[in-house]
């Protein structure tokens, strides 16, 4: 059999190795890669060329030239005499400000939803239909451009401001609340808080072990909430309540103390919120009905009860169909931040993207820092989330 | 009194009603509304947000809406509600741009024709349908003919707008096409006529700008070609609205799978070196957001590109879209390719099918059937981000709007216009996930039991 294989093929040459399999596959990556890096060289060389015809180099020094540009909403100190790089960190925490916030809001609605679809209700389930194919198929921008425009346009002037108990004011300036000046004694209450998570997750531990045992359940629940939430309040109170709130009241065209929550953050964190949210629900509701009925069937048979099935059944097992989706939307969420640039919002797009790449002419420096970023940030959250999903994954015997 | 009178043989009794409250609008509102308390709740708090939002919107967007008048004054003196007429206005704007209204036949003609070559592709009962799909393989040259303009000989240098590269490259694509089908049946005749215009551009696009210009002035054709237009080319800047969202559309949609595809089967594949590239490709572009490489594409693409060039800024964003959708398709078709179990490829492998074989008829028509929702919900993606080209200059449906509302005489109508782009967003979105909903039930065979 050999033989005849060995007579049939050319004795030497290159075309022999095209036929051996293992060696073809050396080729082919072999070429393949060649192939990219004369691309890349290619693009290199004209990048070389093109920058050298106009003048150009290549250098990050620009960075902590000053800016000479303002910002309007910054969690650092800045002006416009801080250099370029303090005003990309200024809108990368914008960007992570809003992205946190987005990500709340839309897991929080995203689970109701998700929850009030698989209602029995019928008007209830349809109307979250609605509202999840509507939203789903508007594109992001648009809804930004729309609550940005509800937020200016519809929401009143400071002088007519809507308010909660006189605290809260909502206007189209963005949001007033107070804000809170911690006195010395403050300390305390945050060390009592620190103890009672700790306290609260020994608790839990022994809680376990006890059941384990004896098969007893102790209220983990309860006990929890009171070490980490009652004790520091009770501490608050007999230190005598140490925090003072700043609170915002109308002086002149606007409002003075406390903080101010700027109409675009708002309008971009609501107009993302909405948008994912109806994402989320539909990921909810697939890992929902992912868990087989027999499930909750078998739960009830060994006599748990109703909400003690949803605990330590369902809700476990969803999350496992839920989590890898709910990262790419927590992802999309962030990088959808980035259309800030649309509304005026300072986000590192806006800062570094743009006034800073306008003003310095550095187009190839900023947009490379720019891609560095937001790959950065994206790869931290889906590590993350691989982390937890790994963590709740099934073992499997 | 007659019912204890009256009496039946054994088995013969007439069946009875069930009772009342066990069936008709009694029963099925007890089992939709008012099942239980929490469901009496969510009825009660449904039926009062219904009645805050649903009035309020009606009357605003229709029962108060002024659909006449020539300013936004002369609206507020018909109704108080929206005003439509500023969109009826601008309807032409919205749809086709700053085109020359004289050429508007054209976009009009190929968007007509676009359906053809779609109907054989999306369903299979078409009429001629082998024929017909030939259509479909033409019709992108006969798309960017007759929208863009014929392209002179001298406008196919690479320097010169969309039409010229383009051009080029589907003579390149339908060449090397033609010499693939030929090397596959043996047909010398259709492997000459492919490679030798597959390998001219090739070539070309390699060595120097000098045979761009030479060969067509030596055979004479530079300036002849002028006199023999049909039609006027028309500039790319001056397309927008509809016809501008439907061309990065449609071009992102019909480019990005056949790249996705290969590009997943590169992640899928045990050839490290191409496995790597092919994740770090898909890893990066999935990383950043859209609008990024929409900034690259406008501001630093040109310094890439040989000197001297001038891309087509609509040319070099169709590029990045294509490129950031088919990293995502990628994905999705990689999730089909991993749910088939292992013995499709073993199996494969003991038949003695080689590796696009084993692909081609084998794994691709299972993985692609699986990921066909993925597929449609980033066409449907796509489709909606084609919006972000506002953002870098560009005017689609949503940039006409934009630049629309700042009109002085329609001065703070941004609702309006915003809420007519939604509605045409949401009814093209809507039909692609139902039409999948349709593609899902067709090819849902041999699993069924």
């Amino acid at each position: 059999m050999s033989a005849v294989a060995e007579s049939d093929r050319p004795s030497a040459g290159l075309l022999s190795l095209w036929y051996n399999r293992e060696a073809r596959q050396v080729i082919i990556q072999i070429f393949t890669i060649a192939v990219v890096f004369a691309a890349l060289f290619y693009l290199a060389r004209n990048a070389a060329i093109n920058l050298e015809r106009i003048g150009k180099d290549l250098g990050f020094a620009f960075l902590l030239e000053p800016s000479s540009y303002d910002i309007n909403q910054t969690f650092i100190e800045y002006s416009s005499r801080s250099s370029h790089l303090r005003a990309a960190v200024v809108g990368v925490l914008n960007t992570f400000a809003v992205a946190i916030c987005g990500v709340f809001l839309a897991t929080v609605v995203g689970f109701v939803l998700g929850v009030l679809r698989l209602s029995k209700n019928l008007l209830m389930n349809k109307m979250v239909y609605c509202y999840v194919e509507v939203v789903r198929n508007v594109p992001v921008l648009l809804w930004i451009l729309l609550m940005h425009g509800f937020v200016v346009h519809t929401l009143p002037h400071p002088k007519q401001a809507g308010d909660i108990a006189e605290t809260f004011f909502f206007s189209n300036r963005g949001i007033n609340m107070p804000s809170p000046t911690f006195e010395p004694l403050f300390w305390a209450c945050a060390l009592v808080f620190v103890a009672g998570i700790v306290g609260a997750v020994f608790y839990k531990r022994h809680a376990k072990k006890v059941q384990d045992e004896t098969g007893k359940i102790l209220p983990v629940l309860w006990v929890s909430l009171g070490l980490v939430i009652g004790a520091p309040v009770v501490v608050f109170l007999f230190t005598g309540m140490p925090i003072e709130w700043s609170i915002p009241a109308l002086k002149g065209f606007n409002f003075q103390g406390g903080v101010t929550v700027k109409p675009e953050l708002m309008a971009l964190t609501l107009a993302l919120a909405l948008y994912t949210s109806a994402f989320i629900a539909e990921n909810v509701r697939a890992g929902i009905l992912a868990v087989n009925y027999g499930q909750t069937e078998a739960a009830h048979a060994l006599g748990l009860r109703n909400n003690r099935t949803l605990q330590l059944v369902i809700i476990p097992q969803a999350m496992r169909v839920i989590v890898p989706p709910l990262t790419s939307q927590y992802l999309n969420l962030t990088k959808n931040s980035s259309l800030a640039i649309a509304i005026g919002y300072m986000d590192v797009t806006a800062t570094l993207g743009g006034i800073t790449l306008n003003q310095t002419g550095r187009e190839m420096e900023c947009m490379l820092l720019l891609m560095a970023i937001y790959l950065s940030i994206s790869l931290a959250i889906s590590s993350f989330m691989n982390w937890y999903n790994k963590r709740i994954k099934l073992i499997e015997r | 009194m007659n019912i204890t009178t009256q009496s039946y043989k054994p088995g013969e009794h007439p069946s009875l009603p069930p009772p009342r409250n066990l069936v008709g609008p009694v029963k099925w509102a007890k089992d939709n509304l008012f099942g239980s308390i929490t469901n009496t709740i969510l009825t009660i708090v449904a039926v009062y947000l219904l009645y805050l939002i649903v009035p309020a919107i009606l009357d605003y967007f229709f029962f108060n809406a002024a659909f006449e008048g020539s300013s936004r004054a002369e609206c507020r003196e018909i109704a108080k509600g929206a005003c439509w007429a500023f969109i009826d206005e601008r309807i032409s704007v919205f749809t086709y741009g700053f085109y020359p209204v004289e050429e508007r036949w054209r976009p009009n003609l190929a968007f007509v024709l676009l359906f053809v070559a779609l109907a054989p592709v999306l369903f299979d009962k078409v009429p001629y349908r082998g024929k017909l799909l030939v259509f479909s393989l033409l019709y992108p040259l006969l798309a960017v003919l007759l929208i863009v303009g014929p392209v002179s000989v001298e406008s196919m240098h690479f320097s010169q707008g969309v039409s010229g590269p383009l051009t080029w490259l589907v003579i390149f694509a339908f060449a090397s096409a033609l010499f693939v089908y030929g090397s596959k049946t043996h047909n010398a005749l259709a492997m000459v006529v492919g490679i030798v215009p597959a390998g001219f551009v090739l070539v070309a696009f390699f060595l120097s700008d000098a045979l761009w210009i030479s060969i067509p002035d030596s055979i004479g054709l530079t300036n002849a070609a002028d006199d023999i237009y049909i039609f006027e080319p028309v500039d790319t800047h001056l397309f927008g609205g509809v016809l501008l969202t439907i061309i990065i559309g449609v071009t992102g949609i019909t480019l990005s799978l056949p790249i996705g595809i290969v590009l997943a089967l590169g992640r899928y594949s045990n050839l490290p070196a191409i496995r790597t590239l092919c994740i770090m490709f898909i890893e990066f572009i999935r990383g950043v957001p859209l609008i990024t490489l929409l900034f690259v594409a406008s501001t630093m693409l040109s310094y890439f590109l040989p000197p001297g060039t001038d891309f087509d800024l609509l040319l070099r964003v169709l590029i990045m879209v294509t490129l950031f959708a088919s990293a995502y398709m990628a994905e999705v078709i990689r999730g089909g390719l991993q749910s088939l179990p292992k013995g499709q490829f073993e199996a494969a492998d003991a038949m003695g099918l080689k590796y696009w074989q084993t692909m081609r008829h084998i794994i691709l028509p299972q993985a692609l059937k699986v990921s066909i929702p993925g597929i449609v919900n980033t066409f449907i993606g796509l489709y909606k981000d084609t919006t972000l080209v506002l953002i870098i200059g560009l005017l689609d449906i949503l940039g006409v709007g934009k630049t629309a509302i700042s009109d002085p005489a329609w001065n703070g109508l941004s609702t309006e216009v915003y809420v007519f782009v939604a509605v045409f967003f949401f009814v093209s979105c809507f039909g692609m996930s139902r039409y999948s909903l349709y593609l899902e039930r067709k090819l849902h065979t041999g699993h069924k039991r």
